[in-house]
């Protein structure tokens, strides 16, 4: 049976077919796919945790348990699971753990660009880089194979091109497995210093097994070509050097850590020109210099973003590999006016539009976090101030506003943190807590849309679902928030702007923090209601594009209206798209000439 | 250059997130596949959901490696909106078809007045490739009944340009839309078809 997969559905196969029972992921692009895939599956148990941290701690125990554990993130995911991360690298397994952890490479949404393959040369651990969908299905069942053989994580790193593109896949019947018992070793799995003394030789031993490995198998293999250029190179980059140069000879490397140094040797002493081609850092090529032999990569191909078959043909070019194309101008010209910009932006609709628009009126700091709402940094709205990271905001506010306090600066902006549900809960929550016990005055505002909007609407433990769909017990974010000691707590319907307004001046002018709780869900999730579409009524509609200011999709500049003087400024009346609008009626309380209304009405 | 390569068809479509670019690349995708050729397909997944641009690369053949088309080798573009169609122009190889909804989506940095719509957008573009087949696909739906069926006008009007078995695009059209459309939809790949 062959089936079109993308590396991340491939990647749920894998570890169906692999025999995984348990995985535990936190959703974050590109990575989100390959638990919402895995979900599906018969005997499998797949859950979203609350953050990454947690979801890698699940899945050391069910390992422990004798149980094959998955835990799967994104790139930025590994740095909040990095704690127990480096520690089981220490411990080792019982049954087998992969981490399947994607890089996004030219940051399609990310907030930053790291090289993950540098976690695993930091831990330790092997590490595997599949270049399509059939290498990721296959490569879970290596990666776990080979961690209860050497007993270690094993860590499969995608990125976002091998995450997000479909390939042909080769299914396999699912292996039966007997899951062992909880395995009793205190010496391995309690790291008091004692015995951790004796885990990290065994650490350093094993490292010395795992490049034998490397060395041994199919996974790292050579394809003889001309011998005039070598090309070393893991993941995506053997598909695009295989394209543009498939005459030269290749090292492909599967198991990119720890690297073959015999392979490489051989590989280097039979071509004339070794080069690596490899995305983002010279992870490989300064491994290889290390080791004595003369190689070249970052000098042709950039550090920076993803790579494509044409970066790579001008790298090899730039490296004398490849001739000079023969054509000067071998595509189509791309016109000066094609660069219209189309930003990403929030839903028709959506509940956070109206929330900043009410907010931008308090003309406060605003410390934000990552999620839809971060997209409020664009215009027209411009509402926040910051994003650095998951559950950021809310310390970075405190920060701020500590900093504010003590410098006793003219500075009287009231300071705001803006956090969503699903990131509040990943670790918003830790951050509210200092707030309220080391007696901060910040505004914390949690956009509550009920999902985790931003990767396409995943449930978490606020919304009263699981990933595989039963119902189950929900966080109560007012007592919740209550309980950590916030005194005050208000709940807002962000449609509402002039109620929405009235509670930021409340709770600004309160001299002690506060959160206020929207209580919208995300569009997304909402049945689509034609009769609640609106139009705007051209008799009436002056053209003052107060509705503009909105920012929303479906409101777009119509009619020109003629100016009355001489060279006045042009105005157009607004138009409604009735395919686009939700009816959130935010611009129908926003239009001083009563214009806009429900069609139906 | 290797003769392999010559033989992968290049498809590119592009359009803006909510369009359905990436059901039509699937379909495409998967009638390659029935018809038992090596199939790559890639896409950026994210932010493009949120009104963004979105870009699917769709290429078959006996053996594909990269996802992703190198520029200017694309055979065809087909463009789920106007302006997106000038946008992707450089990746369409010299003498490649272009197949373009002449609808227009316009961004809320346009509404807003900090960007303005490409002028003369469809005259650029036939200036550009002589031979773009134009077609205002949304109205065509609308008369078939449907505003959704443009994505499955624009794919029967792709079909022709591309040599893959009519029967095995009917049949997995008719898989991937739900059972109560089949027939619309069937009738919309017609139309799309006779178009071009």
């Amino acid at each position: 049976m062959k089936e079109l997969l993308s590396g991340n559905e491939a990647v749920a196969r894998g570890a169906y077919e692999s025999g995984v029972k348990v995985a535990s992921a936190y959703p974050g692009t590109p990575s989100t796919e390959i638990l919402q895939n895995l979900a599906r599956y018969e005997g499998v148990y797949a859950e979203w945790a609350p953050n990454e941290k947690v979801a890698f701690e699940v899945g050391i125990g069910a390992s422990m348990a004798g149980v094959r554990a998955l835990v799967a993130m994104k790139h930025v995911g590994l740095n909040v699971a990095a704690d127990p991360f480096m520690t089981f690298a220490y411990t080792g397994v019982n049954a087998g753990f992969v981490l399947a952890c994607a890089d996004d490479p030219g940051m399609h949404s990310s907030q930053n660009e790291q090289d993950n393959r540098y976690f695993a040369r930091f831990a330790m651990v092997p590490l595997f880089e599949p270049s399509d969908s059939q290498e990721a299905k296959d490569m879970v069942g290596v990666a776990l194979q080979v961690s209860e053989e050497f007993d270690t994580p094993s860590i499969l790193r995608l990125t976002t091109r091998v995450s997000h593109s479909k390939g042909i896949v080769r299914l396999g019947k699912p292996k039966e497995s007997a899951p062992g018992g909880f395995l009793r070793d205190r010496k391995k799995f309690v790291m008091i210093p004692a015995y951790a003394r004796i885990r990290h030789p065994m650490v350093l031993e094993r490292i010395g097994k795992l490049k034998d490995l490397s060395d041994r198998t199919a996974l790292n293999r050579i394809e003889w070509g001309k011998s005039s250029v070598g090309i070393i190179c893991s993941g995506i980059s053997y598909q695009y050097a295989k394209e543009v140069i498939p005459e030269a000879s290749f090292l492909k490397l599967g198991m990119s850590y720890p690297i073959p140094e015999r392979k490489i040797r051989r590989f280097a002493s039979r071509v004339r020109k070794l080069l690596v081609v490899e995305e983002l850092e010279p992870f490989l090529e300064e491994q290889i210099l290390a080791l004595g032999i003369h190689v070249e990569g970052k000098k042709y191909f950039p550090r920076l973003d993803e790579f494509s078959p044409e970066i790579v043909e001008e790298g090899l070019y730039k490296a004398k590999a490849l001739r000079p194309k023969r054509v000067s101008v071998s595509w189509t010209v791309t016109p000066q006016t094609a660069s219209l910009p189309r930003p990403p932006v929030m839903c028709p609709g959506c509940p956070h539009r109206s929330f900043f628009f009410a907010l931008n009126q308090a003309k406060g700091l605003v410390l934000s976090d990552i999620g839809c709402y971060t997209l409020s940094v664009l215009p027209p709205l411009e509402s926040i101030d910051s994003c650095i990271c998951m559950g950021a905001s809310i310390s970075t506010a405190h920060g701020v506003a500590k900093a504010i306090e003590r410098a006793q600066t003219q500075e009287k902006r009231p300071v705001f943190a803006v956090i969503g549900d699903s990131t509040f809960l990943h670790s918003g929550v830790t951050s509210l807590m200092d707030v309220a016990y080391n007696k901060g005055n910040v505004k914390v505002v949690i956009l509550d849309n009920r999902t985790t909007g931003m990767t396409g609407g995943q449930d978490h433990p606020g919304t009263g679902r699981t990933l595989q769909g039963e119902p189950t017990r929900q966080v109560d974010l007012v007592k919740l928030v209550e309980s950590l000691g916030i005194k005050r707590v208000r709940v807002v319907d962000p449609y509402d702007l002039e109620t929405t307004s009235q509670v930021i001046k409340e709770e600004v002018s309160a001299q002690e923090p506060s959160v206020i709780i929207t209580n919208r869900p995300c569009v997304m999730l909402e049945k689509f209601d034609p009769s609640l579409v609106h139009r705007v009524d051209p008799e009436l509609c002056e053209g003052c594009g107060m509705c503009l200011r909105l920012g929303c999709p479906a409101i777009v500049p119509g009619e020109v209206i003629p100016s009355k003087k001489e060279g006045g400024k042009v105005r157009r009346k607004a138009e409604i798209d009735p395919t686009l609008c939700r009816g959130c009626t935010v611009c129908e309380q926003l239009c001083k000439q009563g214009a806009i209304s429900m069609a139906g009405a | 250059m290797a003769t392999k390569k010559r033989s992968v068809k290049n498809i590119l479509i592009v359009g803006v997130g909510g369009q359905g670019v990436i059901l039509a690349s699937d379909i495409l995708s998967e009638v390659a596949m029935t018809c038992g050729l090596d199939v790559k397909k890639s896409e950026v997944h994210g932010m493009a959901q949120r009104g963004g641009v979105v870009s699917s690369h769709v290429r078959f053949g006996q053996r594909v490696n990269s996802p992703l088309i190198p520029k200017g080798q694309a055979d065809v573009l087909l463009s789920f909106e106007l302006a997106e169609a000038l946008r992707w122009l450089g990746f369409l190889k010299p003498g490649g078809k272009a197949v373009v909804n002449s609808q227009k989506v316009v961004p809320p940095i346009v509404s807003t007045g900090l960007a303005s719509y490409p002028q003369d957008a469809e005259e650029t573009l036939k200036n550009n490739v002589g031979d773009a087949i134009l077609v205002n696909a949304l109205d065509l739906a609308e008369e078939l009944g449907n505003p959704r069926l443009v994505n499955t006008i624009l794919l029967g009007m792709t079909s022709r340009l591309l040599e893959l078995p009519d029967s095995n695009w009917k049949k997995v059209v008719s898989q991937r839309v739900p059972k109560a459309f089949k027939e619309l939809n069937l009738k919309a790949f017609e139309r799309g078809r006779s178009l071009v």
